[in-house]
């Protein structure tokens, strides 16, 4: 794809949208500096909004993730990076705009169709099937969707053989007979991203992946993260820890009360005056 | 880890652990064995009546098991289904120079038992494909008040549904099954078709809780928005469930009807599905095994009160439902998961 135009399917879109109400009239700059990247785009959003009730959570917001490597997301507490998470992944419904995941445009994001669109996630504040053991955690994700189809199924060997192998690369494979609430905090973390992985997908979402970890826990998660990034897939996360950020991504966005503040290589981004103030200001 | 192997080995988390596997053990062998007590001490047809009002009561709790302990939902609506189940049954059995003396007629077709039994079943799986699509839009508390009203609503259709179900009078003279020209009129063969019943509603019940369809059931019910990111519609998952549960509650109602051989509104009151979800809760969610539990230790409870010296018979049925709702806060207060279940509400 050539820099300028932007990807094939959502031109129309584009041209379309008066800048204004996209939210791009603010920190618009030229094409070139929004749609980047030699693979083409990931992810989009196109004048994306989401309130609570007063609170614009996610303002008119216009953003490119390329595809391959690692996209980080900052901003300060409060600035919408899990609201962005929730609309990309369906969890939340959008307000207005649109998010184009893999170049297909979409104005209403079903959660239970991300994965077809090569989609996957985890959540800020760890939400896995409690009470059921660690190892039905990751089966219950590899196993058959349709309800008729998966009456039927019985636990198969390759879904076996592929749960063994996430617990063993998150280190819980000792804990697999456990019920998942009673794992400590940074196993929980590890065994959330074990199942993410467990689903074979393009891009995955990890919002805030190293809060609240332990130094080796942390280095256990950057290893789990390199390791689909050099596999070729798209990451996506958010963290407020600026030297992981500056070593893990290769991309930055910064969020501000739900509006972009910038979007970018890490080090001019995180060296802009507007980006600097943000992060003092709050 | 240092956490985690300092909580590990705390004395008193080893305790508590082995107290947990010795109430199970525990209460499986007392509950079994006070059966086999009272039965050995009142003798055989005291057994067979007993073992009849259990089954039927066993098949509801383990059906309704699916719905409230997998899928976590927690429905105090199921007796409906029953009571249409039974009335199905009632009505399609009804026998024509029987119904021809009453004053309301009723409409009348003389089906054999084993003929109205599976239509019995699709006609309650038709109404509650309708009322778990209605469900389906609700959650939590108001999902319990919803299917509260369902309940009631059933039961106003059996009473006031006169041309149908001859409301108050009741239904009498329900057929009992023949097989060829074998009429199970006898207590006893009755007793082991019903347990042939529950042993198919076991059975059937444990394939799907061991499917990769029940581990969805009980992902759903931790956390439905995290399981549908990872491309599972949750609410057709409920529906499914909800169906299967309600046709089993219907297989329940039809053998009741023919095994009591006369039903009125009475037997679906809204009071008997709140016992069935003590019934439940109290032997455990999530487990078949607690629902058989429940279901024996509630008719040994009921049937046991009689033979209290210092309480009078017409009290038995009160004293029956103050002791199972004592049980019931003690039981959420010490062991929320019940006595064998393996989740906690
Ligand atoms: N479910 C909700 N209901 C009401 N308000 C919400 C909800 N979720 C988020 N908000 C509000 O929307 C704004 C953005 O929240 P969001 O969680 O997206 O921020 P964040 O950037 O992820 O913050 P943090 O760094 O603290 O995780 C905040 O003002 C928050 O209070
Ligand atoms: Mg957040």
């Amino acid at each position: 794809m050539s820099g300028g135009d932007g990807s094939g399917g959502s031109d129309d879109v584009r041209v379309d949208l008066p800048l204004e109400e996209i939210g791009l009239s603010k920190h618009f700059h030229s094409w070139e500096n929004l749609y980047t990247g030699q693979d083409g785009l990931a992810l989009e959003t196109i004048g994306v909004s989401k309130s609570f009730g007063a609170v614009k959570a996610v303002d008119r917001l216009t953003l490119a993730i390329p595809r391959k490597g690692m996209t980080s997301i900052v901003g300060p507490n409060g600035s919408g990076k899990s609201t962005l998470m929730n609309l990309l992944s369906g969890t939340l419904p959008l307000d207005g705009g649109l998010v184009v995941i893999d170049e297909v445009g979409l104005k209403v994001v079903k959660p239970y169709e991300t994965p077809q669109h090569g989609l996957t996630r985890t959540f800020q504040e760890v939400r896995l099937f409690d009470q059921i053991s660690v190892w039905d955690n990751i089966m219950v994700v590899l196993t058959e969707r349709r309800p008729f189809a998966a009456l039927l199924e019985r636990s198969k060997p390759g879904h076996r053989q592929k749960a063994r192998g996430i617990l063993q690369s998150v280190g819980l494979w000792e804990k697999r007979d456990v019920m998942a609430q009673e794992l400590s905090y940074g196993q929980r973390k590890l065994l959330e991203i074990g199942r993410a992985m467990a689903l074979d997908v393009d891009t995955y979402l990890f919002d805030e992946p190293f809060a609240g970890l332990f130094p080796q826990m942390l280095e256990r998660v950057k290893d789990l993260m390199k390791q689909i990034r050099d596999s070729g897939r798209t990451i996506v996360f958010v963290s407020h820890n600026m030297d992981i950020v500056r070593e893990l991504s290769n991309r930055i966005i910064v969020l501000d009360s739900g509006q972009l503040l910038a979007e970018g290589d890490v080090e001019p981004v995180l060296g802009r005056p507007e980006v600097i103030e943000a992060y003092l200001g709050a | 880890m240092t956490a985690l192997a300092r909580r590990a080995f705390q004395p008193g988390e080893l305790r508590r652990r082995a107290a947990a596997g010795d109430v199970k053990l525990w209460a499986s062998l007392l509950i079994l064995v006070w059966a086999a007590v009272f039965m050995i001490w009142q003798g055989l047809g005291f057994a067979i009546s007993i073992g009849s009002v259990f089954a039927i009561w066993a098949i509801l709790a383990v059906s309704l098991n699916l719905v409230v302990g997998y899928a976590g939902l927690l429905s105090v609506g199921h007796i409906g289904f029953f009571g249409i189940g039974a009335y199905a049954a009632a009505i399609l059995t009804s026998n024509a120079s029987y119904e021809q003396l009453r004053t309301e007629a009723i409409p009348t077709f003389a089906w054999p038992f084993f003929a109205a039994l599976p239509v019995s079943i699709a006609l309650v799986g038709v109404a509650a494909v309708v009322v778990g699509v209605v469900l389906n839009r609700f959650r939590d508390d108001i999902y319990v008040l919803v299917s509260f009203g369902f309940a009631i609503i059933a039961f106003n259709v059996f009473l006031n549904g006169r041309g149908l179900t001859r409301g108050a009078f009741g239904v009498h003279q329900i057929a009992r099954p023949a097989i060829g020209g074998w009429e199970l009129t006898g207590e006893l063969e009755f007793l082991i078709l019903l347990l042939v019943f529950l042993a198919l509603t076991v059975a059937v019940s444990w394939l799907i809780v061991t499917s990769s369809f029940g581990r969805v059931l009980t992902a759903i019910r931790e956390d439905e928005q995290a399981i549908e990111v990872f491309g599972y519609r949750a609410t057709h998952y409920k529906l499914a469930i909800w169906v299967i549960s309600a046709m089993l509650a219907g297989l329940a109602g039809a053998l009741f009807a023919s095994w009591t051989s006369f039903i009125d509104p009475n037997s679906f009151i809204l009071l008997e599905s709140v016992l069935l979800v003590s019934i439940v809760i109290l032997g455990g969610l999530a487990s078949i095994w607690g629902s058989l539990l429940g279901a024996m230790a509630f008719v040994l409870l009921e049937e046991g009160m009689r033979f209290l010296p210092f309480l009078p018979a017409e009290y038995v049925g009160q004293a029956r439902q103050a002791v199972l709702g004592i049980l019931l806060v003690l039981l959420m207060l010490f062991r929320p998961q019940g006595l064998v279940g393996r989740y906690r509400l």
